[in-house]
């Protein structure tokens, strides 16, 4: 089980400019595009030091992804950066025909995902994302936790050969877990050993649950904390073996309920381990502008959410 | 019979041979599946036969990567019948499988698809406005590598409403990718009828200028023309400017019932009208 620890406040956008920045200097194959959004990105220490390999694309998305399949087919290993807005919903068919069911080697990198984009409001939060991307066939879906675990994502993405959707955020989030773990995609991490109740969590809410735990363990309630990174492909093992410890379940995400994270465990469970289950996330709703703590507390998504969520899960 | 690549490059005559067997592959093709697009496929038929047989460096065992060889995007995949009878009867797969159009378990799909593993195919294409984009990018690829062939690709000029085609156009352009060469299949029909009366192009010689491009124009149904105009393409490529060849014409082109309108875009010829399309069209290669 890897040890965490907090350690300092860091946002994971700034793990996918560093991962971004060390690919660079090992494989002469990667090249980043970009839509006008290089600084929100951060993706200039990629630009300054490789500028033949970095491609400004413009605000002009779905030319990015046709160019990003382009590449690919040249021998590339593209990376394409862009909010995860506009990097899913508004060229979802460039992605579908051009990527996916061309199966090109695209890395689409889609930073200010979810509430915790903030301020910016609802046009911007985007929480459709990981359904969207989760059902193209062969497309990898991850959606790291901190820092240190978007930078190793980024690292273990460019082995992969195929399309993949890399999720990360906006704001400054605690960094917690270890620096030096490798990233294995599709390889759920245990961060916490329970007997009462699995709770799995993606991207920021991984921390909230780890919160949520820490409060339930007050009170008795041995939790079972799981990062499920990779949403897809879901590693089933790890999430049947706990559920048939704990018999109960419950997942937290920064996304809609309908089409994330936790309606995979479902689906999963529903077909091999029946079991009972709470589903923390966004029902059914835009989001709107606020402080990211405001805003996952409004929605139901913080840590005390996440509390109620387990406390539910085991009265029934 | 596939045709052998070593030889001489065939002539004008030679080549109008070669275009009239691929229409009848076209008609014999569409109406075995009893769908498909036999309209574009028709009006291009010159244009592919001057490419594959005349004008592309390519290698016919394919490799995805296409690296020291010209490669080519077919964007407005609908027209795949014409260029999967060029394809295989350049040799990159059996003539025999033309047969199996549209069919279940067919590498041969309604709109061209890596997916089935079809030599000569780079990307899937069937929703419109894709493939300018894609060219660009294998373009730059190309430069990127040092690598000095060009990219080739074909656009429907109804596609060109789509409004990523008009994104690509600009990125071209600002990133002078001169080594690659766009046509536009500019027959003036799409589905719902005229273009100019879904909504018309306007002047596409002053937008391409406008938009930093090498303008360049073809009677695609003269393969004289054809061969004359793909190879000015050629010659100016490489001048910091991207090439748009704007090739005139005729939906339907060498069956006379299919010309004039835009009725036999996506419509295939019952047993009645592919005889007579047939009739039309001389076999020069033995069909499939």
């Amino acid at each position: 089980m890897p040890k965490y620890s907090y350690t300092e406040m860091k946002d994971t956008r700034s793990g996918f400019g560093d991962g971004l920045l060390e690919l660079g200097k090992k494989n002469p194959n990667i090249v980043a595009l970009c839509a006008d959004l290089t600084g929100s990105l951060k993706m200039n220490a990629f630009q300054d030091e490789f500028p033949d390999r970095f491609i400004q694309a413009g605000i002009a998305e779905a030319n990015m992804m046709g160019v990003a399949a382009g590449l690919a087919i040249g021998g590339k290993i593209p990376f394409t950066g862009t909010f995860a807005n506009f990097s899913t919903g508004r060229v979802y068919d460039q992605i579908r025909q051009s990527i996916a069911y061309s199966g090109k080697n695209v890395k689409i990198c889609a930073s200010h995902a979810g509430l915790t984009l903030g301020e910016d409001g609802a046009t911007h939060q985007i929480l459709e994302d990981i359904g969207m991307m989760k059902m193209l066939p062969g497309m990898t879906v991850i959606n790291p936790a901190d820092y240190h675990q978007t930078k190793a994502a980024t690292l273990a993405i460019a082995e992969h050969d195929g399309p993949v959707y890399l999720r990360f955020g906006r704001p400054k989030w605690p960094v917690f877990t270890d620096p030096n773990q490798k990233f294995e995609i599709g390889k759920a991490v245990k961060f916490q050993d329970g007997s009462d109740v699995s709770l799995f969590a993606t991207g920021h809410c991984l921390w909230e649950s780890l919160k949520a735990a820490e409060e339930l363990e007050k009170e008795g309630v041995s939790v079972e904390v799981i990062n499920i990174h990779t949403i897809k492909p879901l590693d089933e093992k790890a999430i049947l073996e706990s559920v048939a410890k704990t018999k109960r379940v419950v997942s937290a995400e920064e996304h809609q309920i309908n089409g994330g994270l936790g309606e995979s465990i479902a689906s999963l469970l529903s077909r091999e381990l029946p079991a009972h289950m709470e589903i923390v996330g966004v029902n059914d709703k835009f989001g709107e502008s606020g402080k990211p703590a405001e805003l996952l507390e409004k929605y139901g998504l913080g840590s005390g959410s996440i509390a109620e969520a387990v406390r539910r899960v085991l009265k029934r | 019979m596939a045709l052998d690549q070593s030889r001489l490059m065939p002539n004008i005559t030679e080549l109008q041979e070669i275009a009239s067997q691929v229409r009848r592959d076209i008609v014999r093709m569409v109406h075995a599946a009893s769908s498909g697009h036999p309209g574009g496929s028709l009006g291009c038929a010159d244009f592919f036969t001057a490419l594959y047989f005349e004008i592309l460096d390519h290698k016919v065992a394919f490799n995805m990567q296409g690296k020291d060889e010209d490669l080519f995007f077919l964007s407005n995949g609908h027209i795949s019948p014409v260029w999967y009878s060029v394809l295989a009867r350049s040799g990159y797969f059996p003539i025999d499988e033309l047969k199996t159009f549209r069919m279940i378990d067919s590498r041969l799909q309604g709109h061209p698809t890596t997916h089935e593993g079809l030599p000569g195919v780079r990307v899937a294409s069937g929703s419109l406005g894709q493939g300018l984009s894609v060219a660009a990018g294998a373009a730059l690829a190309k430069k990127q590598d040092g690598d000095d062939h060009l990219v080739f690709c074909l656009h429907g000029d109804g596609e060109l409403q789509e409004g990523q085609i008009w994104e690509a156009v600009m990125f071209a352009a600002h990133n002078k990718i001169d080594n690659l060469i766009a046509t536009v299949d500019w027959n003036n029909r799409q589905i719902d009828g005229d273009v100019e009366d879904i909504m018309d192009l306007g002047d596409l010689d002053a937008k391409f200028t406008a938009f930093g491009w090498k303008v360049l124009h073809m009677q695609g149904n003269q393969m004289e023309d054809v061969v004359k105009q793909l190879n000015a393409a050629k010659e100016a490529s490489g001048k910091g400017k991207p090439v748009v060849i704007l090739m005139k014409t005729e939906m339907g082109q060498g069956v006379d019932f299919m010309m004039g309108s835009h009725k036999w875009h996506g419509v295939a010829p019952n047993d009645e009208q592919t005889e007579t399309a047939l009739s039309q069209l001389e076999e020069t290669l033995g069909d499939y």
